[in-house]
């Protein structure tokens, strides 16, 4: 089965443990005001390749990734989930780590047959919850988060390790008391190993520039060390 | 033991009348696997030496890069009164010239050059120097452009040949410096005076010349005794403590920078040799930790003020004035014994110090199997000072065993065993220009006629306008590279003959074997922008383009091609064809005194120059923009992560590049993760 991909990242070192393969698929439901990555939201230009291919160039570098593995982001790789779901299963043929980069958006708590079948070869979510309040997070993505928290409880419900992320945009994601509640969701979980902030910052905005699209963020600052460390301190506990 | 001062050593081939440093080390050295936590901080006196080495900087760049400069006292080993900074702080001794930051004339690369570099700065060299420079005694510049053939010049004037030392001391060459403080003088030149006399019977010019050589040889070894004296050190007998054996190793050095003018003077491979002594003394009680770090931080200082007068363009092809101190840090023994010492880390601590600098260019021989705490120690200073650099020593040592050094940034030899005659680069992207125009080139004229400049012999030119063949080109370039690497030897043998004949370096072959082994170092710029041109011609749809003279300028290109660095073996299948081609190439000819073929790939600033002297190229490269450093892609064009792109460089066969193999690679510390 073909899969649709933006690009290639043989030297990931953000997604996941380890040094890792990254692989970015294309389109997204999401439209987020900090995306970093607006070229990955349609599936125009998109560079098609088998999922064998995708795990025959993972091979090449296997020496590299032993404490690593392959992380499939995008975009919003569930997009494209039976293209996912074999990428990950050759991947554990392989014996090769895979992590999902996901805002887990396409979730369907009415159906998760789909689910059920990708969370038996992924070891790792790397979970981004958008916004911990419903309004706001529609604000910020365009999208409830009622998906994003139920996909969060089935993959506890599943014991699937998690790692929770949190971009950190001021003004939006900022609030102490809106960390404060996604740190008590989080607390809810019992399979989440790490907790990041990212903190946002303006490299995508070229993006923007040479696709033609207005920035939506111009003249928000990209958040201070302080707010950075205070953020990591609510939402880790620390 | 022959020597008192060799008490508490073990014994062997070494102590048995034979020069054999390596022998030493092994029988001698203590391997550490511990962490850096026993490392001292820089004593009150290393901190206000340095201070006043920063307020010389200081200085010496508000007077606009040179501070003081010697007009008319031709520098060699005893030509100057002793220099110091700060006579009753320095444990360690030995300056250039008589004073701190004074450069020393060094005329005999060529007096033209000398002049130059002393007027750069507002100097004038002494009329009398110039006169017998240019009237009674020739320089190795001379001798080299007496030679030149009229193609020859036209190959170094169109920049197809670049960087050559014809103009310049070649460098390279790496003393074994450590003679000196194991053995001391007497001994070595009692060596040297048997080595020459073995030298007899029929009366060839090789033995002439072996003979006149040595002869020379025990005439700097003895300079550099009177030198030391100067000092009020005794080098004649082997070294007592660590204090003498660091003294006496940087006297080997210092007599071969007061003596030669070189592109990159390294130090060798001493950290670990000098631990020996270090770890004797505070076994024996005679030093404590501070002591022994200080005395490192003092031989780094000297180190790092390691000063030669350049000219402009020099300046310009390196990117400023380097003069590459490099010194080889831990390495794997042959035996699988790390030869990781306390020392490698007292050296790399200077750098904490002292505070981070680009010399001594502080190189670690990186193994998987290097102790676990010593990478960590070395990640950790890289991260904090970027100032390390790191090279395979899993690569190197199969070929070179476990006692070789690094001359400038890659080139590995033997520490006293082999030496290099160095060789610069061609540039393999105008040459695939050439080949197109038949060995016109695409950016000068002839002055006389106005017509484009040949530079080869006239060979068939492309004359369809329709898309470039690529059996055709490649047939083109075939005969092009071939013409090409036979003028490019040639062009070294005369350098090589002439620096020989003229610049001797005397005192560095002293602290070598006498029957040493010699490569012929030669190098290419501009691979990857050749690699991806022919790609493109072979992939994609390139048309030329010609100016009024019918020389193809330009390309238009239709449809993608596989570019040089995304490991895709269509593209970096080619790469390596060029490496290994233009090696064949270059075997084929006579090389200067029996000397070993080797190849690099190494330009690390002066792709920059040879990018300007380089016309448009079907990779869609515009005509002056720079060439990749060394083996890297083209700028921008990976574009599959690192790990891509550094497996397209690991393709290129080590064994056709034997003299090294670069990519420059730089990594924000925040993109290699978010934990410590």
């Amino acid at each position: 089965m073909l899969g649709r991909i933006h690009s290639i990242e043989t030297f990931g070192t953000v997604d996941g443990p380890g040094i890792r393969f990254v692989l970015f698929l294309k389109g997204c439901p999401l439209r987020c005001l900090y995306c970093h990555n607006p070229d990955t939201w349609g599936m125009e230009g998109a560079i098609t390749m088998e999922a064998s291919e995708i795990i025959e160039k993972v091979l090449k570098y296997k020496n590299y990734y032993k404490n690593g593995g392959l992380t499939i982001s995008g975009g919003e790789p569930l997009v494209q989930i039976d293209f996912l779901i074999e990428v990950c299963k050759l991947a554990k043929e392989n014996k090769i780590h895979t992590a999902v980069d996901t805002s887990g958006i396409t979730f369907n708590f009415n159906d998760t047959s789909k689910f059920d079948e990708l969370i038996k070869y992924v070891d790792l979510f790397l979970l981004d919850i958008k916004h911990i309040n419903e309004e706001k997070c529609i604000k910020l993505t365009g999208k409830s988060n009622i998906n994003t928290l139920e996909f969060a409880r089935y993959l506890d419900r599943n014991n699937k390790k998690m790692w929770i992320r949190q971009v950190l945009l001021p003004g939006y994601t900022s609030s102490k008391n809106d960390l404060m509640k996604t740190k008590e969701f989080i607390k809810t979980l019992k399979n989440v190993e790490k907790i990041e902030v990212l903190p946002y910052h303006t490299m995508g905005e070229v993006k923007y520039k040479n696709l033609n699209i207005p920035y939506p963020l111009k003249g928000v600052d990209t958040p201070s060390k302080e707010l950075v460390l205070e953020a990591n301190k609510i939402l880790k506990g620390e | 033991m022959k020597y008192i001062e060799w008490q508490g050593f073990i014994p062997g081939k070494w102590s048995n009348d034979e020069v054999d440093v390596r022998d030493f080390i092994q029988k001698n050295y203590t391997p550490y696997e511990g962490d850096g936590s026993f490392l001292k901080p820089a004593t009150e006196a290393t901190k206000k030496l340095w201070d006043e080495i920063l307020e010389l900087s200081r200085k010496e760049r508000e007077a606009g890069g040179v501070l003081d400069a010697d007009t008319s006292v031709v520098s060699n080993l005893t030509s100057h009164a002793p220099g110091y900074i700060d006579k009753d702080l320095e444990k360690i001794v030995g300056l250039q010239t008589d004073k701190p930051f004074k450069r020393a004339l060094q005329p005999f690369g060529g007096i033209k050059m000398a002049e130059q570099a002393l007027s750069l700065y507002g100097y004038q060299i002494d009329p009398e120097i110039k006169h017998i420079f240019t009237n009674y005694r020739k320089t190795h510049n001379d001798g080299v452009f007496d030679v030149y053939t009229p193609e020859m010049r036209l190959a170094r004037r169109a920049h197809i040949l670049t960087g050559l030392p014809d103009a310049y001391g070649r460098g390279r060459i790496i003393g074994d410096y450590r003679r000196v403080a194991l053995y001391g003088v007497d001994y070595l030149i009692k060596q040297k005076e048997e080595d020459k006399s073995l030298i007899d019977g029929e009366m060839t010019p090789e033995k002439i010349r072996n003979r006149e050589e040595i002869a020379d040889q025990i005439k700097a070894l003895k300079r550099l005794k009177l030198m030391a004296e100067s000092y009020g050190c005794d080098i004649s007998k082997p070294a007592g403590t660590a204090k003498e054996a660091i003294q006496a190793t940087y006297f080997g050095y210092l007599g071969a920078i007061k003596d030669q003018n070189g592109a990159a003077m390294s130090i060798g491979r001493i950290s670990t040799f000098l631990d020996i002594y270090i770890q004797r003394d505070l076994d024996n009680g005679l030093i404590d930790e501070t002591e022994a770090q200080e005395l490192i931080d003092h031989l780094v200082m000297k180190l790092r003020i390691v000063k030669f007068m350049r000219i402009q363009s020099y300046n310009e092809l390196f990117s400023g004035d380097p003069t590459w101190v490099t010194e080889a840090i831990g390495g794997m023994g042959v035996d699988g014994r790390t030869l990781v010492t306390k020392n490698s880390f007292r050296i790399l601590h200077t750098l904490r110090n002292l505070g981070p600098a680009p010399e001594p260019n502080l190189t670690v021989l990186w193994s998987k199997n290097l102790p676990l705490n010593f990478k960590r120690f070395c990640a950790q200073l890289s991260i904090d000072t970027s100032s390390v650099q790191y090279e395979s020593d899993d690569l190197m040592r199969p070929e070179m065993g476990d006692d070789y050094a690094i001359a400038c940034c890659v080139s590995a030899m033997r520490v006293g065993k082999d030496m290099q005659f160095f060789g610069a680069r061609a540039n393999l992207a105008k040459c695939l220009l050439y080949a197109l125009n038949g060995g016109a080139d695409e950016m000068m004229l002839d002055k006389e006629t106005g017509k484009p400049l040949q530079v080869s012999p006239v060979y068939a030119r492309v004359t369809s306008d329709e898309a470039l063949d690529y059996n055709d080109v490649i047939q083109k370039f075939e005969q092009m590279t071939e013409w090409l690497a036979g003028v490019y030897v040639n062009v070294l043998n005369i350098i090589h003959y002439m620096h020989d004949k003229y610049a001797y370096e005397a005192i560095e072959m002293a602290l070598h074997d006498s029957e040493v082994r010699r490569f012929f170092a030669t190098g290419i710029a501009g691979l990857s922008c050749a690699a991806d041109s022919l790609s493109a011609i072979k992939y994609a749809k390139v048309y030329p383009i010609r100016n009024e003279h019918g020389i193809i300028v330009d390309f238009k290109t239709e449809g993608d091609f596989p570019k040089y660095g995304n490991n895709d073996d269509r593209v970096d299948s080619i790469a390596v064809y060029l490496v290994k081609s233009f090696m064949n190439k270059i075997k084929k000819h006579f090389s200067y005194r029996e000397s070993v073929k080797t190849m690099s790939i190494l330009t690390i600033t002066s792709n920059v120059v040879y990018g300007k002297n380089t016309g448009n190229t079907p990779d869609g490269r515009r005509a002056g923009e720079a060439l990749a450093p060394g083996a890297n892609p083209m700028h921008g064009r990976d574009s599959n992560g690192a790990l891509a792109s550094l497996e397209s460089v690991a393709k290129l066969p080590y064994s056709y590049s034997r003299d090294g193999i670069s990519n420059t690679f730089s990594i924000t510390p925040n993109s290699l993760g978010k934990d410590d």
